[in-house]
């Protein structure tokens, strides 16, 4: 069976300096695999280069999503065809409540994939169900899209968000980043709440511990662009007492 | 019906189809009739004005009168505005009622950008003629009938002693109330523009509301659209009586056909004791091409009195078309305890130059003012903030409050902010808060990567910009709004 989400040989270059050098992986549906690496090691550039955004350059290699690349499609288009970034830092959009910024989003989407969009009542059941098995408050819906959110609530919101969304892939950038430990449980909750025999899932993160919560199939290990070593769960445990260091100076050698 | 009506908007589609890519074909230019008068401005013009429309002799003075002022002032230099030398021995001055012949005879002599936003704004074929102007409205009657709706309308209002036609008519039929009120609040020789209009003005609409009467419907002049080209040098006069509230909706949102370039019109509103009036409206006249070519040079003199205690006039407006744009709906809050207030929504793109605001005057005791305005500028365009906020000495406990937000789009275009903030009244609290801010590449990545394109995204993002002002919108207007803003933004992002 072939791979739902395949990277080959990817080489990306932000303003000329190569960040991503050669890196390979794939994920197949029903899998959750973990990125961790160091600062620098690429991570970010990763996430955002699989979501499309401007300015990362793909000088080598490709990225196929069920078999199809992606490299010449813009973000939307990503967006339609089941891709879900959860951002490291969500955006903040004054004026817009999440309810409408959710439905603006569902129906592009359905659009996107030619489907009927969903009027505002039956979205609204949908959108409330889904809050409710992420044990999320309604009033969050009303308020502006992540404006006063708390660290948490903006993490919460994003898996909202994807939960909403329904993605075949999803990429979760430092989903733990600012997160207390109880917000940490919270999201993790979230995100096995969503695991799916249909749905791949990518977690990026710089420690060990959301994988104590959110538990990959397999761990890769990210420095200087490349996949170092591959393994199963116990390599972050391993990685969480010898740091990165070992990892680093292979690249470098 | 519902037959028709499918008929009618496949046809709309296919229409709008088949005029898709080309390019619009229609400059500001027309051919001399022998119905109109000849170009230029004079005394003989201005009586065959008066004549035409058979005016008392009292107006023939007035309109003379202003002239004979206008001649000796100049136009004003201070906006922050840039636009060629206007020579107004060029222009026509009567040119409206406009002959049958001038109009389209059907859809397809209709400017196909007007069309393809008619489209977007998902206005039925049938009101898309109406606002085009359209000779032959074959199709009309099936579905929409302007004319009996209006009907409809105007009984409802006649039996709550409400006035509401065409200016005209009312200095024929109620020559005692426009005497008693035009030019009261916005005086003849007051700048340039209002002498100009005081003494060519064409047409326009008068709103009289009895005392203790709240006008049962929310008035529009889109009711009055089968009366159109009245436009260019329009005077509305509307009177709130005492302690009666009105809700008067100005333009509509759908881009009308006009071929005028020069618009200077003048509103003047007068709310007595206890009196409400809120005034909408949206404009979106032809803003010129995408190389700023053509469009309309909008210069209009707004004005609300809130002549007697516990008045209250609100302004919102959503300013997206016109090439230029000079426009200050003020109030004179001179009852105690009147209110004035004033939201706004002004979008520049591509060559557009906005110039507005507001003034607000607090003369009598306890008034109190709000300021909400929202600049958004794309393109090339620049989109000036101009508002006064003054008290008077015997203001005693004036109270204002001013935010003025500007959104930059692109790094092309500008946004500047001039507030003149003045008080002879040690008692007043006056409040200013002035931001600036720029839709960030982050904010629209976040919105595609939620499968949005680039300019959803943009529209969604200005939409929540705005949302302080769109609320007091009323309801069914809102929701146009909020599409058009989009449509007036297209092509500003790459």
């Amino acid at each position: 069976m072939s791979a739902l989400l395949e990277i080959k040989n990817l080489h990306v270059s932000v303003t000329d300096t190569e960040i991503l050098k050669g890196l390979s992986l794939s994920v197949s549906a029903g899998e959750v695999h973990a990125i961790m690496g160091p600062n620098g090691s690429g991570k970010s550039t990763l996430s955002y280069v699989l979501a499309g955004r401007d300015g990362y350059e793909i000088t080598e290699g490709d990225i196929l999503l069920n078999g199809v690349s992606l490299k010449d499609m813009n973000p939307e288009d990503r967006a339609i065809a089941g891709l879900f970034l959860a951002f490291q830092y969500p955006l903040e959009i004054p004026g817009v409540t999440n309810m409408t910024f959710l439905k603006t989003s569902v129906n592009a989407v359905r659009r996107g994939r030619g489907e009927e969009e969903m009027d505002a009542a039956s979205f609204l059941r949908f959108v409330r169900d889904k809050a409710k098995a992420l044990r999320l408050d309604d009033d969050m819906l009303k308020r502006p899209l992540n404006v006063g959110f708390s660290g948490g609530e903006k993490k919460r919101n994003e898996i909202l968000q994807m939960s909403v969304l329904e993605p075949t892939m999803a990429i979760l950038d430092e989903t733990d980043s600012g997160l207390d430990i109880d917000a940490l449980k919270t999201v993790a909750e979230g995100v096995n709440a969503l695991r799916d025999a249909q749905r791949g899932m990518l977690v990026i993160t710089h420690y060990q511990r959301l994988l104590d919560y959110i538990k990959p199939d397999i761990v890769h290990i990210l420095a200087g662009g490349q996949i170092v070593k591959t393994g199963s769960p116990d390599l972050a445990l391993e990685l969480e007492k010898s740091g990165y260091a070992d990892y680093v100076g292979e690249v470098v050698a | 019906m519902s037959q028709a009506k499918e008929n009618i908007e496949k046809e709309t589609v296919e229409q709008v189809q088949s005029l898709a890519g080309e390019k619009y074909k229609y400059g500001f230019s027309s051919d001399i009739d022998s119905e109109k008068a000849p170009k230029g401005l004079n005394e003989d013009i201005i009586r065959f004005i008066s004549a035409k429309k058979e005016e008392p002799e009292w107006l023939l003075e007035w309109r003379l009168d202003a002239f004979e002022r206008w001649l000796t002032m100049s136009e004003p230099e201070w906006a922050m505005v840039d636009y060629p030398q206007i020579d107004y021995q060029d222009l026509y001055y009567y040119s409206a009622p406009k002959s049958m012949d001038d109009r389209p005879e059907t859809l397809d002599d209709v400017d196909p950008e007007l069309l393809r936003t008619y489209e977007k704004l998902g206005i039925p074929l049938s009101e898309q003629e109406v606002l085009a102007g359209v000779k032959n409205r074959v199709a009309v009657d099936a579905v929409f009938d302007s004319v009996s709706v209006a009907t409809t309308f105007r009984e409802e209002l006649a039996s709550a002693g409400v006035i509401f036609c065409s200016f005209s008519e009312a200095v024929i039929e109620h020559p005692e109330l426009v005497k008693k009120y035009l030019g009261t609040v916005v005086p003849k020789y007051d700048n340039y523009f209002t002498a100009l209009n005081s003494a060519v003005f064409s047409d326009g609409s008068f709103v009289y509301i009895p005392p203790n009467t709240c006008c049962p419907m929310e008035l529009s002049t889109y009711f009055r659209i089968n009366e159109p080209n009245t436009g260019q040098f329009e005077r509305t006069l509307l009177i709130a009586d005492k302690g009666s509230y009105v809700s008067y909706l100005e333009g509509c949102t759908a881009p009308m056909r006009d071929e005028n370039q020069l618009h200077a019109a003048v509103v003047e509103l007068v709310a007595l004791e206890d009196a409400e009036i809120k005034y909408s409206t949206v404009q979106n006249w032809y803003p010129g091409d995408e190389e700023g070519r053509g469009g309309i040079y909008n210069f209009v003199t707004k004005r609300g009195d809130c002549r007697e205690n516990n008045a209250k006039i609100s302004w919102t407006q959503v300013e997206t078309g016109s090439a230029v744009t000079w426009k200050y709906p003020s109030c004179i809050l001179r009852g105690d305890n009147s209110v004035g207030e004033f939201y706004s929504i002004a979008i520049g793109n591509n060559y557009q130059q906005i110039d507005s605001g507001t003034k607000m005057i607090h003369l009598g005791k306890n008034t109190s003012s709000r300021i909400i305005s929202k600049g958004i500028s794309a393109g090339k365009s620049s989109n000036a903030y101009r508002g006064q906020v003054s008290v008077h000495r015997k203001a005693d406990k004036a109270r204002n409050f001013t935010q003025c937000d500007s959104l930059l789009i692109g790094d092309t275009c500008s946004a500047h902010t001039v507030p003149y903030i003045e008080t002879k009244n040690p008692t007043a609290i006056l409040e200013h808060e002035a931001t600036t801010s720029k839709i960030s590449d982050d904010q629209l990545f976040y919105c595609q990567q939620r499968g949005l394109d680039a300019e959803e995204a943009v529209s969604l993002i200005v939409n929540g910009f705005c949302k302080d002002v769109l609320q007091h919108l009323p309801m069914e207007f809102a929701v146009e709004a909020q599409k058009l803003v989009g449509i007036s933004l297209e092509g500003s992002v790459g």
